[in-house]
């Protein structure tokens, strides 16, 4: 492993955290942004043969040769394994042969729950959000889900708003009752640490990130914090991992270092 | 005339027809015009961030359409466009806003503020609404799937309705078909008579081509009859289904058409920090909308104004 590097940003740190979720060899169904970026991590260090789907109707088993401000720019479909319908690749996924999803999101709940919709009543909301998108398909049908979430308070919440996608609902075999066939989020991987989810669905601390600590993840989370009992510190981005994410994205534009 | 071409037409009059006979070329204004009334439930950026018919629906605004419903997926700035517009009555979608730069301000206005008027949502997810239009392409009622099982997308779309397998009693969500009046598709190449090459991500566009009464076709190129017909795997939908081709090269700006031009990813940024108040999507409205006549003079604006900040260092 390459030595830690000195100089990075929360929104770095998350993408190489997420990237490490990823398995060599597994099909992944990456979303836009974050997502897409931590695949690459992943790609080129540790998961050489996992391919990607997006959910426009591509599958990717190279990277593609520079940033994508989308996930149908020109980029991502030259090289591309196959060019199809949405229904085909979200089909496979409904299939049940999607390993793993990354998704963000705007607010999540101590179960896993996203919502991308809207924020306070829905007949009357505060914010109307874009959406679900492919996001509520991921995290009902993929083998498990990687939540990605910049951690502000405002966004940790003990219940959302409104699930579009679903994490563990309530807890207590949620998904198995409700027969969701997707296992479920197995990560929630954020600006400050890395959430994992116990066996009733409830999201506990396994990590904070090395600029961060416990303390202040505990007042950034709308939740009673729980912690692993073996809490520890995510390891920081090596040299290798950073000079990926810098090597698609030179000026920061997603990982947000000169904004 | 080339040799292919000469052969292309001489096999097209051996089956008793000939190319440029029963011609649906037209302009984007009588395109519009014609097939697009008021009221109807028309799919735009069936490709999600590809290829979105930016040119078409910029008609519609210019043509002052009202009571539309909007489908799709993905259609990065045109539903907030349409919607800023006062176009929109009802969007039937998978996720509005604009894709690299956040949320959709118009978009926004319209759900909580009825700014210009209210909007009904109805959310899919992007898997639901391909099942919805490909139901209808199928002339099936609806088809089950599993996916958004205990999310709140049901409880609030009439049209996700939480059902049980007839096979085994388990949960399921029957998407209930979904049947739009028109389909817009921006393509690469047409012919007058309909047929269309689209490649790139295909995202829902053969599902919506299927599923609608009519096709609407724009394309970057318009050629000769026979040609697209050579390689018929590729025609993306029946060409009866077509009733106008327009040609409209950059009709897609600015997102990018696979094989011809890249996104634009500063006129999305623009757009984002203009639209953020009322009057200034109104400004911006005027300035690439309403106030230019039609395609060519919009990419006329667009070149004497890349042509000024290259001269401004």
């Amino acid at each position: 492993m390459s030595p830690p590097a000195q100089d990075y940003s929360p929104m770095e740190q998350m993408i190489v955290a997420a990237s490490r979720e990823i398995a060599d060899g597994e099909v992944v169904f990456v979303g836009m942004r974050m997502p897409m970026l931590a695949f690459m991590v992943a790609k080129r260090l540790h998961a050489p043969r996992a391919v990607a789907y997006f959910e426009c109707g591509l599958l990717r088993e190279t990277l593609p040769a520079k940033l994508l401000y989308t996930l149908a720019d020109p980029a991502a479909f030259a090289g591309a394994g196959w060019a199809t319908q949405t229904t085909y690749v979200l089909g496979q996924l409904a299939a049940g042969r999607v390993d793993v999803a990354l998704v963000g999101g705007a607010q999540v709940d101590r179960f896993g729950n996203i919502n991308t919709t809207y924020i306070g009543d829905s007949r009357q909301p505060t914010v109307r959000l874009p959406g679900g998108g492919g996001a509520s398909d991921f995290a009902s049908l993929a083998g498990r889900l990687i939540l990605m979430m910049p951690h502000e308070r405002r966004r940790f919440v003990p219940r959302v708003d409104y699930i579009t996608s679903p994490g563990y609902g309530d807890g207590n075999s949620w998904r198995e009752r409700m027969r969701l066939p997707g296992g479920g989020p197995s990560a929630l991987v954020t600006t400050l640490g890395l959430f994992r989810f116990n066996e009733s669905g409830e999201a506990y601390l396994a990590s904070y990130h090395p600029h961060a600590s416990a303390e202040q993840i505990a007042a950034e989370t709308g939740w009673p914090l729980a912690l692993a009992p073996d809490l520890g510190v995510t390891p920081p981005p090596t040299r290798e991992e950073l000079s990926i994410i810098r090597e698609y994205d030179p000026v920061g534009f997603w990982t947000g270092r000169d904004r | 005339m080339t040799p292919p071409e000469r052969e292309i037409l001489a096999h097209a009059e051996s089956r008793g027809t000939s190319p440029g006979t029963d011609s649906k070329r037209t302009t984007m204004a009588e395109a519009i015009a014609r097939f697009v009334p008021d009221g109807s439930r028309v799919v735009l950026g069936a490709c999600l961030e590809a290829a979105i018919p930016f040119a078409a629906a910029h008609e519609l605004i210019r043509q002052h359409r009202r009571n539309l419903t909007l489908i799709g997926p993905i259609s990065d700035i045109l539903f907030d466009q349409l919607i800023g517009a006062g176009c929109v009555d009802r969007a039937i979608v998978g996720w509005v806003g604009n894709v690299s730069a956040g949320l959709a301000h118009c978009f926004r206005r319209a759900v909580e503020q009825s700014v210009p008027r209210p909007l009904a949502v109805q959310d899919h997810s992007n898997l639901s609404l391909g099942l919805a239009l490909l139901a209808a392409g199928l002339g099936a009622p609806f088809i089950p799937t599993r996916s958004l099982l205990g999310s709140d997308l049901p409880r609030h779309n009439p049209d996700l309705v939480p059902g049980t397998s007839p096979l085994d009693g388990s949960p399921l969500i029957f998407v209930r078909s979904l049947a739009p009046d028109v389909t817009i598709l921006h393509v690469q190449k047409a012919d007058e008579e309909g047929h269309a090459w689209l490649w790139g991500n295909l995202g829902v566009a053969v599902e919506a081509a299927l599923a609608a009464d009519r096709v609407l076709i724009t394309a970057e190129e318009v050629v000769p009859g026979g040609v697209l017909t050579e390689d018929p795997n590729r025609v993306v939908a029946p060409a009866q289904k077509v009733v106008a081709v327009v040609e409209a090269p950059g009709g897609a700006h600015p997102s990018p058409v696979i094989g011809y031009t890249e996104r634009d990813h500063e006129f999305f940024h623009e757009y984002h920090r203009r639209s953020r108040t009322l009057e200034g999507f109104n400004a911006w409205l005027e300035e690439w909308v309403l106030g230019v006549p039609n395609l060519e003079a919009y990419h006329e604006r667009l070149e004497a104004r890349r042509t000024q900040s290259e001269a401004t260092p």
